[in-house]
């Protein structure tokens, strides 16, 4: 059981540094680049979850990759004239 | 498990770092600091995880009287919602400022910025 | 090009700081005093099964008290800051219509559902894993889920900045009947302590979790709303 665990924490982890690569790669758009944030907040939520920290789990999946996501989408709207570099 | 956890919070402390020295827009730089938020967060709870014991609540799989036997330890997680919280607050903040910005030249390179500089 | 090398020269003595840190770090076998002394004590002292609740509003109260007021702070600088945006129409982004009949049908359904949850997870907060700051998350994205779905719907600044108000000012009142009634500030003594794991326990912690929820997704949706309505008058 704990070796399926291990498992599963190796892979969150190769996916956490993957996304997180993507996320500041200046060659990707910038609406990519805002979802990979929250994409790194929701795998690490799940981590969260594998280290016996609920509370810590459920506030990092609502408000690091929902509110968070939302805000930036909300100013990209009102600034679309400057988001190339 | 906690030696995973950690070294991936030092990696990701270490990509928003690189991400928001060397990108140019200022939305980037505010993504690198979030995913910095998120490895520092990682770093702390994965300090408090101890092998082969559960999470910090009392019910009927932890019987009281030996709570201190079962429990891992719940002071990094209580430390850890603050700073969760308290990093949307400066996120919200640094958007609004970048917006402000954004409305005085119409441009969100941060090298155009250049009116304190000597 | 200087500046790429002095970015990777940085880099390189943080990753080594951080490299040494990790190669000395061993798990504890056994919890540290202060820990452990939380762990016995919970129950008697303050009757919550949470132990994690219990540290963030009895035993380390008056750090969440300066935490709601970071919140209130950062709400009220958001709100300010964009204020003077809100006059004029600027005429460059075109004002989004309303969405399908379908999507504001369900939304009407859902936004009471999500607000309920979120009450039962801020009310709950002592017994299982929860509390005010998730709960007021989840009351934050039904308003969220509002603005999504109407983008023209006005929300009233004043009815969220008095519901603010008034709730950081019971939270503080209620700290000083602790004072007054109790141990100290933020005491949880002064409602009976009841039985251990039913909802009406551990004195004070749901009134006072509850209005910390209450006041954290009244602070988000206000932030979010200021976000949104910048440039329409």
């Amino acid at each position: 059981m704990s070796d399926i665990l291990f498992a599963m924490t190796l892979l969150l982890a190769a996916a956490i540094i993957g996304v997180a690569i993507m996320a500041v790669n200046p060659a990707r758009s910038l609406p990519i680049a805002v979802l990979a944030g929250g994409t790194v907040s929701l795998f690490s939520s799940i981590l969260y979850l594998i280290l016996a920290a609920p509370d810590v789990a459920m506030t990092e999946a609502a408000i690091g990759s929902g509110l968070t996501t939302f805000l930036f989408f909300f100013v990209l709207r009102r600034v679309q004239g400057g988001e190339d570099d | 498990m906690a030696h995973v956890a950690m070294l991936t919070g030092f990696i990701l402390i270490l990509i928003g770092l690189y991400g928001a020295l060397t990108n140019r827009n200022i939305l980037r730089m505010i993504v690198a600091f979030t995913v910095t938020n998120t490895g520092i967060h990682l770093v702390l709870v994965a300090v408090g995880y101890m092998p082969g014991r559960m999470a910090p609540i009392l019910d009927e799989m932890i019987p009281v009287s030996e709570a201190a036997n079962r429990i891992i330890d719940p002071v990094p997680q209580a430390l850890v919602l603050t700073a969760i919280v308290i990093g949307l607050g400066v996120t919200a903040l640094m958007l609004a400022y970048a917006y402000r910005l954004y409305e005085t030249k119409r441009t969100l390179d941060i090298s155009k910025f250049t009116d304190l500089k000597w | 090009m200087i500046k790429n090398v002095i970015a990777f020269a940085l880099l390189a003595a943080l990753g080594s700081i951080f490299a040494a840190l990790f190669l000395g770090y061993v798990p504890d076998a056994d919890l540290n005093l202060t820990a452990r002394y939380y762990a016995d004590h919970t129950a008697q002292d303050v009757g919550a099964a949470n132990v994690v609740t219990a540290i963030i509003v009895t035993y380390r109260g008056f750090d969440t008290l300066g935490e709601v007021t970071v919140l209130f702070l950062t709400a009220a600088i958001v709100g300010l800051v964009l204020a003077q945006t809100r006059v004029g129409n600027r005429g460059g982004v075109a004002p989004l219509p309303p969405s399908g009949e379908v999507l504001q049908t369900g939304t009407r359904l859902l936004a009471p559902l999500i607000v309920l949850f979120g009450a039962y997870v801020f009310v709950n907060g002592h017994l299982s894993p929860g509390g005010g700051f998730q709960g007021g998350a989840i009351v934050a994205s039904a308003v969220l889920l509002l603005l999504l779905s109407n983008p023209l719907r006005r929300f009233s600044h004043r009815l969220i900045t008095r519901l603010e108000s008034t709730v950081g000012l019971v939270y503080v009142a209620i700290g000083v009947l602790g004072v007054v009634l109790a141990g100290g500030f933020l005491d949880n003594h002064i409602l009976p302590l009841g039985d251990f794991g039913s909802l009406f326990s551990a004195g004070a912690i749901p009134v006072i979790y509850s209005l910390i929820g209450l006041k954290v997704g009244a602070e988000f949706s206000s932030m979010m709303v200021s976000l949104s309505e910048t440039e329409d008058s």
